[in-house]
């Protein structure tokens, strides 16, 4: 019988503990096939950020170092300079990247440092129990905004890839989503030629994956699938901002 | 022997540093240490190093963790209000076992303070400084050849240990100009089966600070333990004029190095005044004080604060069977050897006559 499906070889063949619908399962997947098609397994350093993300050095079968929270990019710049022949990935959620961590991410994209960043956005703070994250939509319930996020006193969803494009120092900015079969394809070709732009010395690379968190959007996974076509998508819009023309 | 060199203190740190193998060095800029991340700019380059200006004094920090996870020599420089906001990853950092080296040419606090020389920051380096129960190995230099070094020595014990090493000078320490010598470094080479290297041929490495399951952080952290106590062996000081000393002053840094003046000034009076630097502050001279203590029952902690070391000195010497005296002198002026005669004299009249 032929085999059609298999593990990839960058991951640990363990369950994830991910919640039911989680998108970071499928993320992770997608990771490590890039890591298996390039042949990158042992030459791969991981930076795990804090957050739900935090157990990807349980998961990838890497050499992974833990960063405090927000702080990723900061680390990937010391871990990628010191080792440059390495293939040097962070793993970050929106609360991590995009509040604690903005400084570190746009200094290390404007640097033009050669690493490749993974940004999984959810609108909200996962493991501390789905608190308002930078990228929380606007009216949307989070245990900190009960009320809805109101644009008045909480600013507005931030938007990294767009903001990243506009950095001279990035080389390569993409949005991607996993919520059907299309866009997961689309991704992972998103995916592809980031992982292409550090092992071609051609700069910094970022993609962008809208996710689902059923849990704490208090959803079915279904429901929370549908959420990322029906709001996120026309509010954080998919494709390549940058440098996809190779 | 070498020819003496003309040099700032915050240069011979930056020399040291590159002698004993530092390639990376991570910084922001702040007064007075600044010479440090300029030496690195321009020095670096001379032996394939990589100097970065970080947008902030964290991502510094962050960029040392990581570049030290691969087991490269690194270090970071600041000074006080700096050094608050390195320490959320100098505890991570001990956490995770990765070494590295941290310089804190203090200045005045609090808050913005002021720019001149202070020991207020004794407490935050021996002390952990960040979250958590963790310590660093503390080096304090007195003059501009222990810079040298006490940096050089740095980086061997942050490998030795896997954990961080700060140096613990001040304004006094990093701007002042004196002759070195310097000397050829040997490199002692530690296990490095631990860093980031990408999982060729071996299993795969974490390195990490995170332990939820049951008992097992309570363990990690006794392990950790066991390893800052097993810093003892590195205990390092310096002691003077202590044969027939009646008080022993006890001070490290800058203000032994002043210190040092006005306690020959003391015998040249005839006064039994002793000196005791402690050059490592973590860990503490503890057994070597207490063994004083059995002799001579007067001490007195002269410090350029209100009184932090004093804490460690009255631990050590049994603050209930000898005495123990303190001089302060918080920021905003340095004492001059005379002055601190002054401080010593009234002391030694009240103790001993």
């Amino acid at each position: 019988m032929k085999q059609t499906f298999k593990r990839p070889k960058a991951l640990v063949d363990i369950p994830f503990h991910f919640c039911p619908g989680c998108h970071h399962g499928i993320i992770h997947r997608l990771v490590a096939e890039c890591i298996d098609f390039y042949g990158l397994r042992e030459k791969t350093i991981g930076v795990a950020s804090v957050g739900c993300s935090v157990f990807l050095y349980d998961y990838f079968n890497a050499d992974v170092v833990e960063a405090p929270h927000g702080r990723a990019a900061a680390v990937a710049t010391g871990v990628k300079r010191a080792s440059p022949d390495n293939f040097v990935f962070t793993y970050q959620g929106d609360g991590d990247l995009a509040a604690i961590g903005t400084a570190e991410i746009i200094h290390a994209a404007n640097r033009g440092e050669r690493i490749t960043v993974i940004f999984v956005n959810n609108t909200v703070f996962g493991m501390t129990g789905g608190q308002m994250a930078p990228t929380t939509m606007s009216g949307q319930e989070t245990t900190t905004t009960p009320f809805g996020r109101d644009l008045e006193t909480n600013g507005f969803p931030i938007k990294m890839s767009e903001l990243l494009t506009e950095l001279p120092g990035s080389t390569f900015v993409a949005r991607a989503a996993v919520n059907n079969p299309k866009n997961l394809m689309k991704a992972k070709k998103l995916l592809k030629r980031a992982f292409e732009v550090q092992t071609n010395g051609e700069g910094f690379s970022f993609v962008e994956f809208l996710s689902a968190c059923p849990t704490n959007w208090k959803m079915t996974p279904k429901q929370a699938t549908e959420r990322v076509q029906e709001e996120m998508i026309p509010y954080f819009p998919l494709g390549v901002f940058k440098g996809g023309q190779e | 022997m070498a020819e003496a060199e003309f040099i700032k203190g915050n240069e011979a740190i930056a020399m040291g540093a590159i002698e004993a193998g530092c390639r990376f060095y991570f910084g922001y800029p702040i007064t007075p240490q600044n010479d440090i991340p300029e030496y690195m700019s321009r020095h670096l380059t001379d032996v394939d190093g990589t100097f970065i200006q970080a947008e902030s004094e964290i991502a510094s920090i962050n960029m040392l963790l990581g570049a030290s996870s691969t087991g490269a020599r690194a270090m970071t420089s600041s000074s006080s209000p700096g050094i608050s906001l390195k320490q959320e990853g100098i505890s991570y950092m001990c956490g995770s076992q990765i070494p590295g080296v941290i310089v804190n040419m203090s200045r005045s606090g609090p808050g913005l303070g002021g720019i001149d020389p202070s020991q207020g920051d004794y407490f935050q380096a021996t002390r952990g400084g960040g979250h958590g129960d963790y310590r660093t190995i503390v080096l304090a230099p007195h003059s501009v050849q222990e810079n040298y070094d006490l940096t050089m020595k740095a980086f061997d014990l942050a490998d030795k240990y896997r954990n961080p090493v700060v140096i613990l000078g001040d304004a006094l320490l990093g701007q002042m100009k004196e002759p070195i010598r310097r000397r050829k470094y040997r490199k002692k080479e530690f296990p490095k089966d631990w860093a980031m290297t990408g999982a060729k041929g071996r299993k795969k490495r974490l390195l990490k600070s995170l332990y939820l399951s049951e008992g097992e952080l309570t363990d990690h952290n006794w392990m950790l333990n066991k390893k800052y106590q097993s810093m003892k062996r590195e205990i390092m000081f310096e002691t003077q004029f202590m044969e027939g000393a009646k008080l022993v002053v006890v001070a490290f840094g800058s203000v032994a190095r002043i210190l040092k003046s006005t306690v020959q000034m003391a015998r040249d009076r005839g006064m039994k005044v002793g000196l005791f630097r402690p050059i490592t502050l973590f860990p503490f001279p503890s057994a070597a004080l207490d063994k004083i203590s059995h002799s001579i029952k007067n001490f007195m902690a002269v410090e350029l604060n209100t009184g932090q070391m004093l804490e460690d000195l009255k631990l050590s010497v049994g603050h209930k069977k000898n005495q123990v005296d303190f001089y302060g002198r918080p920021p905003g002026s340095i004492p001059s050897p005379d002055e601190l005669f002054h401080e010593i004299k009234k002391i030694y009249k009240k103790r001993i006559g």
